[in-house]
């Protein structure tokens, strides 16, 4: 348990220098960097307060609390995998309206050129 | 090409995507029918000679900047061919199935029945169509799922031989389905309450090119198609509650 909850911590400070990282690097852009940084601030909470995990645990009925931890990982990726398939629904939407858009303007524009 | 010049002008679209074999030959084909009727051309970036042939054949061609798929595609005609003030649309594909001689009966019903939209029927009055067994199962399922949502029966939901009023093109160019359009355009249209009707044609093989439903692709098309339905439906009750 211990040794799971060092490793959970390490990971949690690793995923939020790497954020950070990209973020200053501008892979990420700052407002898609705020789900991940949630996600391993929470884990990182988690992971440094055994208390509260035990608690946890024993509300949804779990004999050993790692199982709680590796369950709320799951879930605090889950939500963060279903905004970002939210982003992109919404960026494929717009990309493919500004792709349109594009195509008829242009054709307008070659249109009247070969008017002229 | 001009804005309509009059009310109740059609256009005819051809979705392309790597159609260079055929295009041609289906662009002569129906300037040979209907020589005054003007005839759009969508390429959906095709790696081949599509574009050229297109333009070399007459037509007009509205070039897509990158692959946005069948119903992108389509809808980018739609788009324009609103904006240009055209009252009917009847889409033709750009692969030779479509006998152009199909396309006066279906503007014929369109125009006299003030439906929104004619489907050209393989299926319709018996006239000797033949498909795949994997696809006439996709048929069959299709029609068994949209019986009951329609209200009424349709037998070939995924024929892309259409024709469509102004309307049904206002509504097409808000929201249109994607991938494989056909079956889910109609569960558009019948959120709206609009009305449809199925007109006998027969199909041909393909001239050149490949479909783009493969026999390992069909799985995931029913699939796709039936969820899509489905959330379309959901979309449907959610807004007859609000009502």
């Amino acid at each position: 348990m211990e040794r799971l909850l060092d490793a959970m911590t390490i990971l949690s400070i690793v995923l939020m220098l790497v954020i950070l990282y990209s973020v200053r690097r501008s892979h990420i852009r700052v407002e898609y960097s705020v789900s991940w940084l949630a996600a391993a601030i929470i884990l990182l909470v988690l992971s440094r307060a055994p208390g509260a995990l035990n608690w946890i645990a024993a509300q949804l009925g779990l004999t050993y609390p790692p199982l709680a931890l590796m369950m709320l990982v799951f879930c605090v990726f889950l939500v963060v995998i279903y905004r970002f398939s939210v982003v992109i629904s919404d960026l494929k939407d717009g990309n493919i309206a500004m792709a349109q858009r594009l195509a008829i303007v242009e054709f307008q524009l070659q249109n009247r050129n070969e008017e002229q | 090409m001009r804005p309509a010049s009059g009310p109740n002008q059609l256009l005819i679209l051809i979705p392309a995507f790597n159609e260079a074999g055929a295009i041609s030959e289906v662009i002569r084909e129906v300037r040979q029918l209907m020589p005054k009727t003007p005839v759009l051309v969508v390429d959906d970036a095709s790696k081949d000679s599509t574009y050229d042939r297109a333009r070399a054949a007459g037509a007009d061609v509205l070039r897509l900047p990158h692959h946005l798929g069948l119903g992108g595609c389509v809808q980018a005609g739609y788009k324009l061919a609103f904006e240009l003030g055209y009252e009917y649309v009847i889409r033709v594909d750009g692969d030779g199935q479509h006998d152009p001689k199909f396309i006066p009966d279906l503007l014929k019903v369109l125009r006299q029945t003030g439906c929104h939209m004619v489907i050209g029927s393989r299926f319709y009055q018996n006239n000797g169509a033949h498909t795949s067994t994997a696809r006439a199962i996709g048929i069959w399922i299709f029609r068994m799922v949209l019986r009951p949502i329609l209200g009424q029966p349709v037998l070939d939901p995924t024929s892309g031989f259409v024709g469509v009023n102004r309307e049904a093109l206002q509504t097409f160019t808000g929201s249109f389905p994607l991938e494989y359009p056909e079956i889910e355009a109609l569960v558009v249209l019948q959120r709206k309450r609009f009305r449809f009707q199925e007109v006998p044609v027969q199909m041909r093989r393909r001239k050149a090119g490949r479909s783009t439903i493969t026999a390992v692709k069909s799985v995931y098309y029913v699939i796709h198609v039936l969820l899509g339905v489905f959330v379309n439906v959901l979309k449907f009750e959610g807004r007859r509650r609000k009502e």
